[in-house]
């Protein structure tokens, strides 16, 4: 790791900040007394279980929910986005696990849909396909991502290649903060390796990335902070320095809950070798 | 990661197989339709099926791009809110309703026929905005909704015409002031080799390729592929989804305006009943022409060759003297031939890995 987190830095102001959201489904609470900053150039993991709150805080990040309590800040300024456009325009861009592209069309119209380059005057202004094309080619080889041809569907492209499409497009548009939703829950291991390169390239550009997962083993590696979610409420934020991968995962998952499987799985393969042990030495 | 390396332009990638011009052509949307259009068409030129009935004269070309024209109009904004995401059942009566307002101001109004025109069309582009906006309220599928208002239209229009003129046909829109000019621009004939050409037919040209600019090069384009590939995914980028989609309502509905226009005023008056049916021979068309059911895939291009190959089937079978009940039957059953081959078509154009 060789960037320091800004976090270090205290005069820094945090490009993103929640303080005390929560959020109220009727007599559910979602998400209560939540906290979060975010610094320009780090990666802040946003871990917890299933349930944890984690969709409904990122909803509030990414413009969809308002929260019902609480403070959002910007650069320091309170935020009241009405919907997911506007934070889209304040510099925060959400990438979606699975709604982050549309298959059927090709990679440079997913890459400018809603944001498409145009040329001609008047009735006749009309999507620029060149320039769409370059312009897709040379972020995408920016982020050291190689596909094929801008023209091919994304359908064709691996779950992996179509997360870093999404990312690269976000960052072309001028993001400051990207949410990566569970980016690498659906990925084979190499896959995920690939989009955890993405992020951290993103990261080496100034980017805050809020990086959704439940999964400690993609988030620690990659992780400056980690913000840690459980039944709707914050367990607060830790930097690498301050705890270790295995404290994570007892603290995602409730750790005694975790001590006791660990030590049942012992039993039943302590008990699979004690059945097994008389016929092992037949064979081969 | 050696990044300048590889930021230079590297003109092939050795990982996508050469793919020849031949198979290149093949998965396009609309070559299915394309082909289609050429086998029906030599079909009913063979000689033991066209015998001396002429199907490969001007008069009998007219007589089915008439037809096909007529339907192809209405497959253009069809074909564009499929690839949208939705269907439009409600075109049929809106063709009735349209016709008949115009026809009631003109006869019973006494109206000029331009602002009677006019005001169909604002009356078409107000059930279009409806249509879009109860389905994107109340997420209802769009077959429902347009289902529901297929028969609100169709029940109204004959229930006002009746309750106003006591019967069902409205006709003499010839001696309505302004009809001339509207019978220039909407009915006329024009006369190339022997065969009356309805000028519906260059409606017809001239908006599909207006469509097809709008769908492939225009940003608006590139939103109804996005709306109708994945609502949320589109949204989520900030394309006005809603916008997109009451446009392409509109427009379908201002489509069965301008049949419904060309109609009353090639036979001078029309009939409540008018444009039954029409609805589902122009899904036909869209379908044939390759465009997915599921929508975010199709072409313009296609939905002209499959109104051509209905028009076609509807003709050639007069002109062969077959059983125009067999229409049906052919007609029901190309959909299904062509909803496989569509499917197939898709999967070898995306690559899909299934």
């Amino acid at each position: 790791m060789t960037a320091t987190p800004a976090a270090a830095v205290p005069d820094v102001t945090p490009i993103l900040e929640v303080r005390n959201v929560s959020r109220y489904f009727g007599s559910v609470i979602a998400l209560k007394d939540v906290s979060m900053t975010v610094y320009p150039g780090e990666v802040m993991c946003l871990l917890g279980d299933n349930g944890a709150g984690k969709s409904t805080l990122i909803k509030i990040l990414s413009g969809v929910y308002h929260p019902s309590d609480g403070e959002y800040l910007v650069d320091g300024q309170p935020v009241h986005f009405t919907s997911p456009r506007d934070a889209l325009a304040a510099g925060i861009a959400t990438v979606y696990q699975d709604l982050a592209m549309i298959p059927l069309m090709s990679v440079s119209r997913n890459f400018f849909l809603g944001s498409e380059p145009q040329v001609g005057w008047g009735p006749f202004r009309r999507f620029d396909f060149k320039t769409a094309d370059r312009i897709t080619r040379d972020e995408l080889s920016k982020m050291g991502i190689q596909i094929r041809s801008t023209d091919q569907a994304v359908g064709t492209l691996s779950g992996g290649e179509r997360q870093s499409v999404a990312i690269a497009r976000a960052v072309h548009f001028g993001a400051k903060v990207l949410i990566l939703d569970e980016p690498t829950a659906a990925l084979g291991v190499k896959e995920a390796g690939v989009v955890l390169r993405y992020i951290a390239q993103a990261r080496a550009r100034g980017l805050g990335v809020v990086f959704i997962t439940h999964n400690v083993h993609h988030a620690y590696p990659i992780g400056d902070r980690f913000t840690l979610l459980n039944r709707g409420t914050s367990y607060g934020t830790f930097s690498k320095a301050e705890v270790t991968r295995e404290e994570v995962v007892a603290m995602m998952a409730g750790g005694e809950e975790l001590d006791e499987l660990a030590h049942e799985l012992e039993e039943f393969a302590r008990a699979d070798r004690a059945r097994s042990a008389p016929v092992a030495p037949d064979q081969p | 990661m050696s990044t300048t390396a590889e930021a230079a332009p590297r003109p092939v990638d050795e990982r996508i197989a050469d793919v020849s011009a031949l198979r290149r052509l093949l998965i396009r949307p609309e070559s299915g339709a394309i082909a289609g259009a050429i086998a029906i068409w030599v079909f009913f030129a063979l000689p033991p099926i066209a015998g001396d009935t002429g199907w490969r004269t001007m008069g009998a070309t007219a007589s089915y791009l008439q037809v096909s024209a007529e339907l192809g109009i209405l497959a253009i904004a069809v074909c564009l809110l499929m690839i949208g995401g939705e269907f439009d059942l409600s075109i049929g009566s809106m063709i009735g309703a349209s016709g008949m307002i115009m026809a009631l101001l003109v006869s019973e109004r006494s109206w000029n026929i331009w602002p009677a025109m006019a005001v169909a069309l604002i009356f078409a582009l107000a059930v279009g905005a409806v249509n879009g906006l109860l389905v994107l309220r109340t997420g209802l599928p769009s077959f429902i909704v347009t289902l529901s208002t297929l028969f609100i239209l169709r029940g109204a229009t004959i229930g006002f015409t009746r309750q106003i003129t006591g019967r069902t046909q409205v006709g003499k829109l010839n001696q309505a002031d302004g009809y001339d000019l509207a019978q220039r621009i909407f009915a006329n004939k024009i006369s190339i080799g022997g065969g009356n050409f309805s000028v519906s037919i260059f409606w017809w040209i001239g908006l599909t390729i207006i469509a097809t600019w709008l769908l492939l090069r225009s940003s608006f384009g590139n939103w109804t592929f996005g709306v109708g590939g994945s609502f949320q995914a589109a949204r989520n980028v900030g394309v006005p989804v809603h916008r997109v989609k009451i446009l392409l309502f509109m427009g379908t509905a201002a489509s069965a305006w301008l049949v419904a226009m060309i109609q009353a005023i090639t036979f001078t008056g029309t009939d409540v009943l008018r444009g039954t049916y029409r609805e589902f021979y122009t899904i036909i068309a869209v379908v044939v022409g390759g465009t997915l059911l599921t929508g975010g895939y199709g072409t313009v291009i296609g939905a002209f060759f499959g109104a051509l190959i209905v028009g076609m089937v509807n003709q050639g079978i007069v002109f062969a003297g077959f059983d125009a009940d067999w229409f049906q039957v052919f007609l029901g059953a190309m959909l299904l031939a062509a909803v496989l081959v569509n499917r197939f078509i898709r999967q070898r154009a995306t690559g899909e890995r299934s």
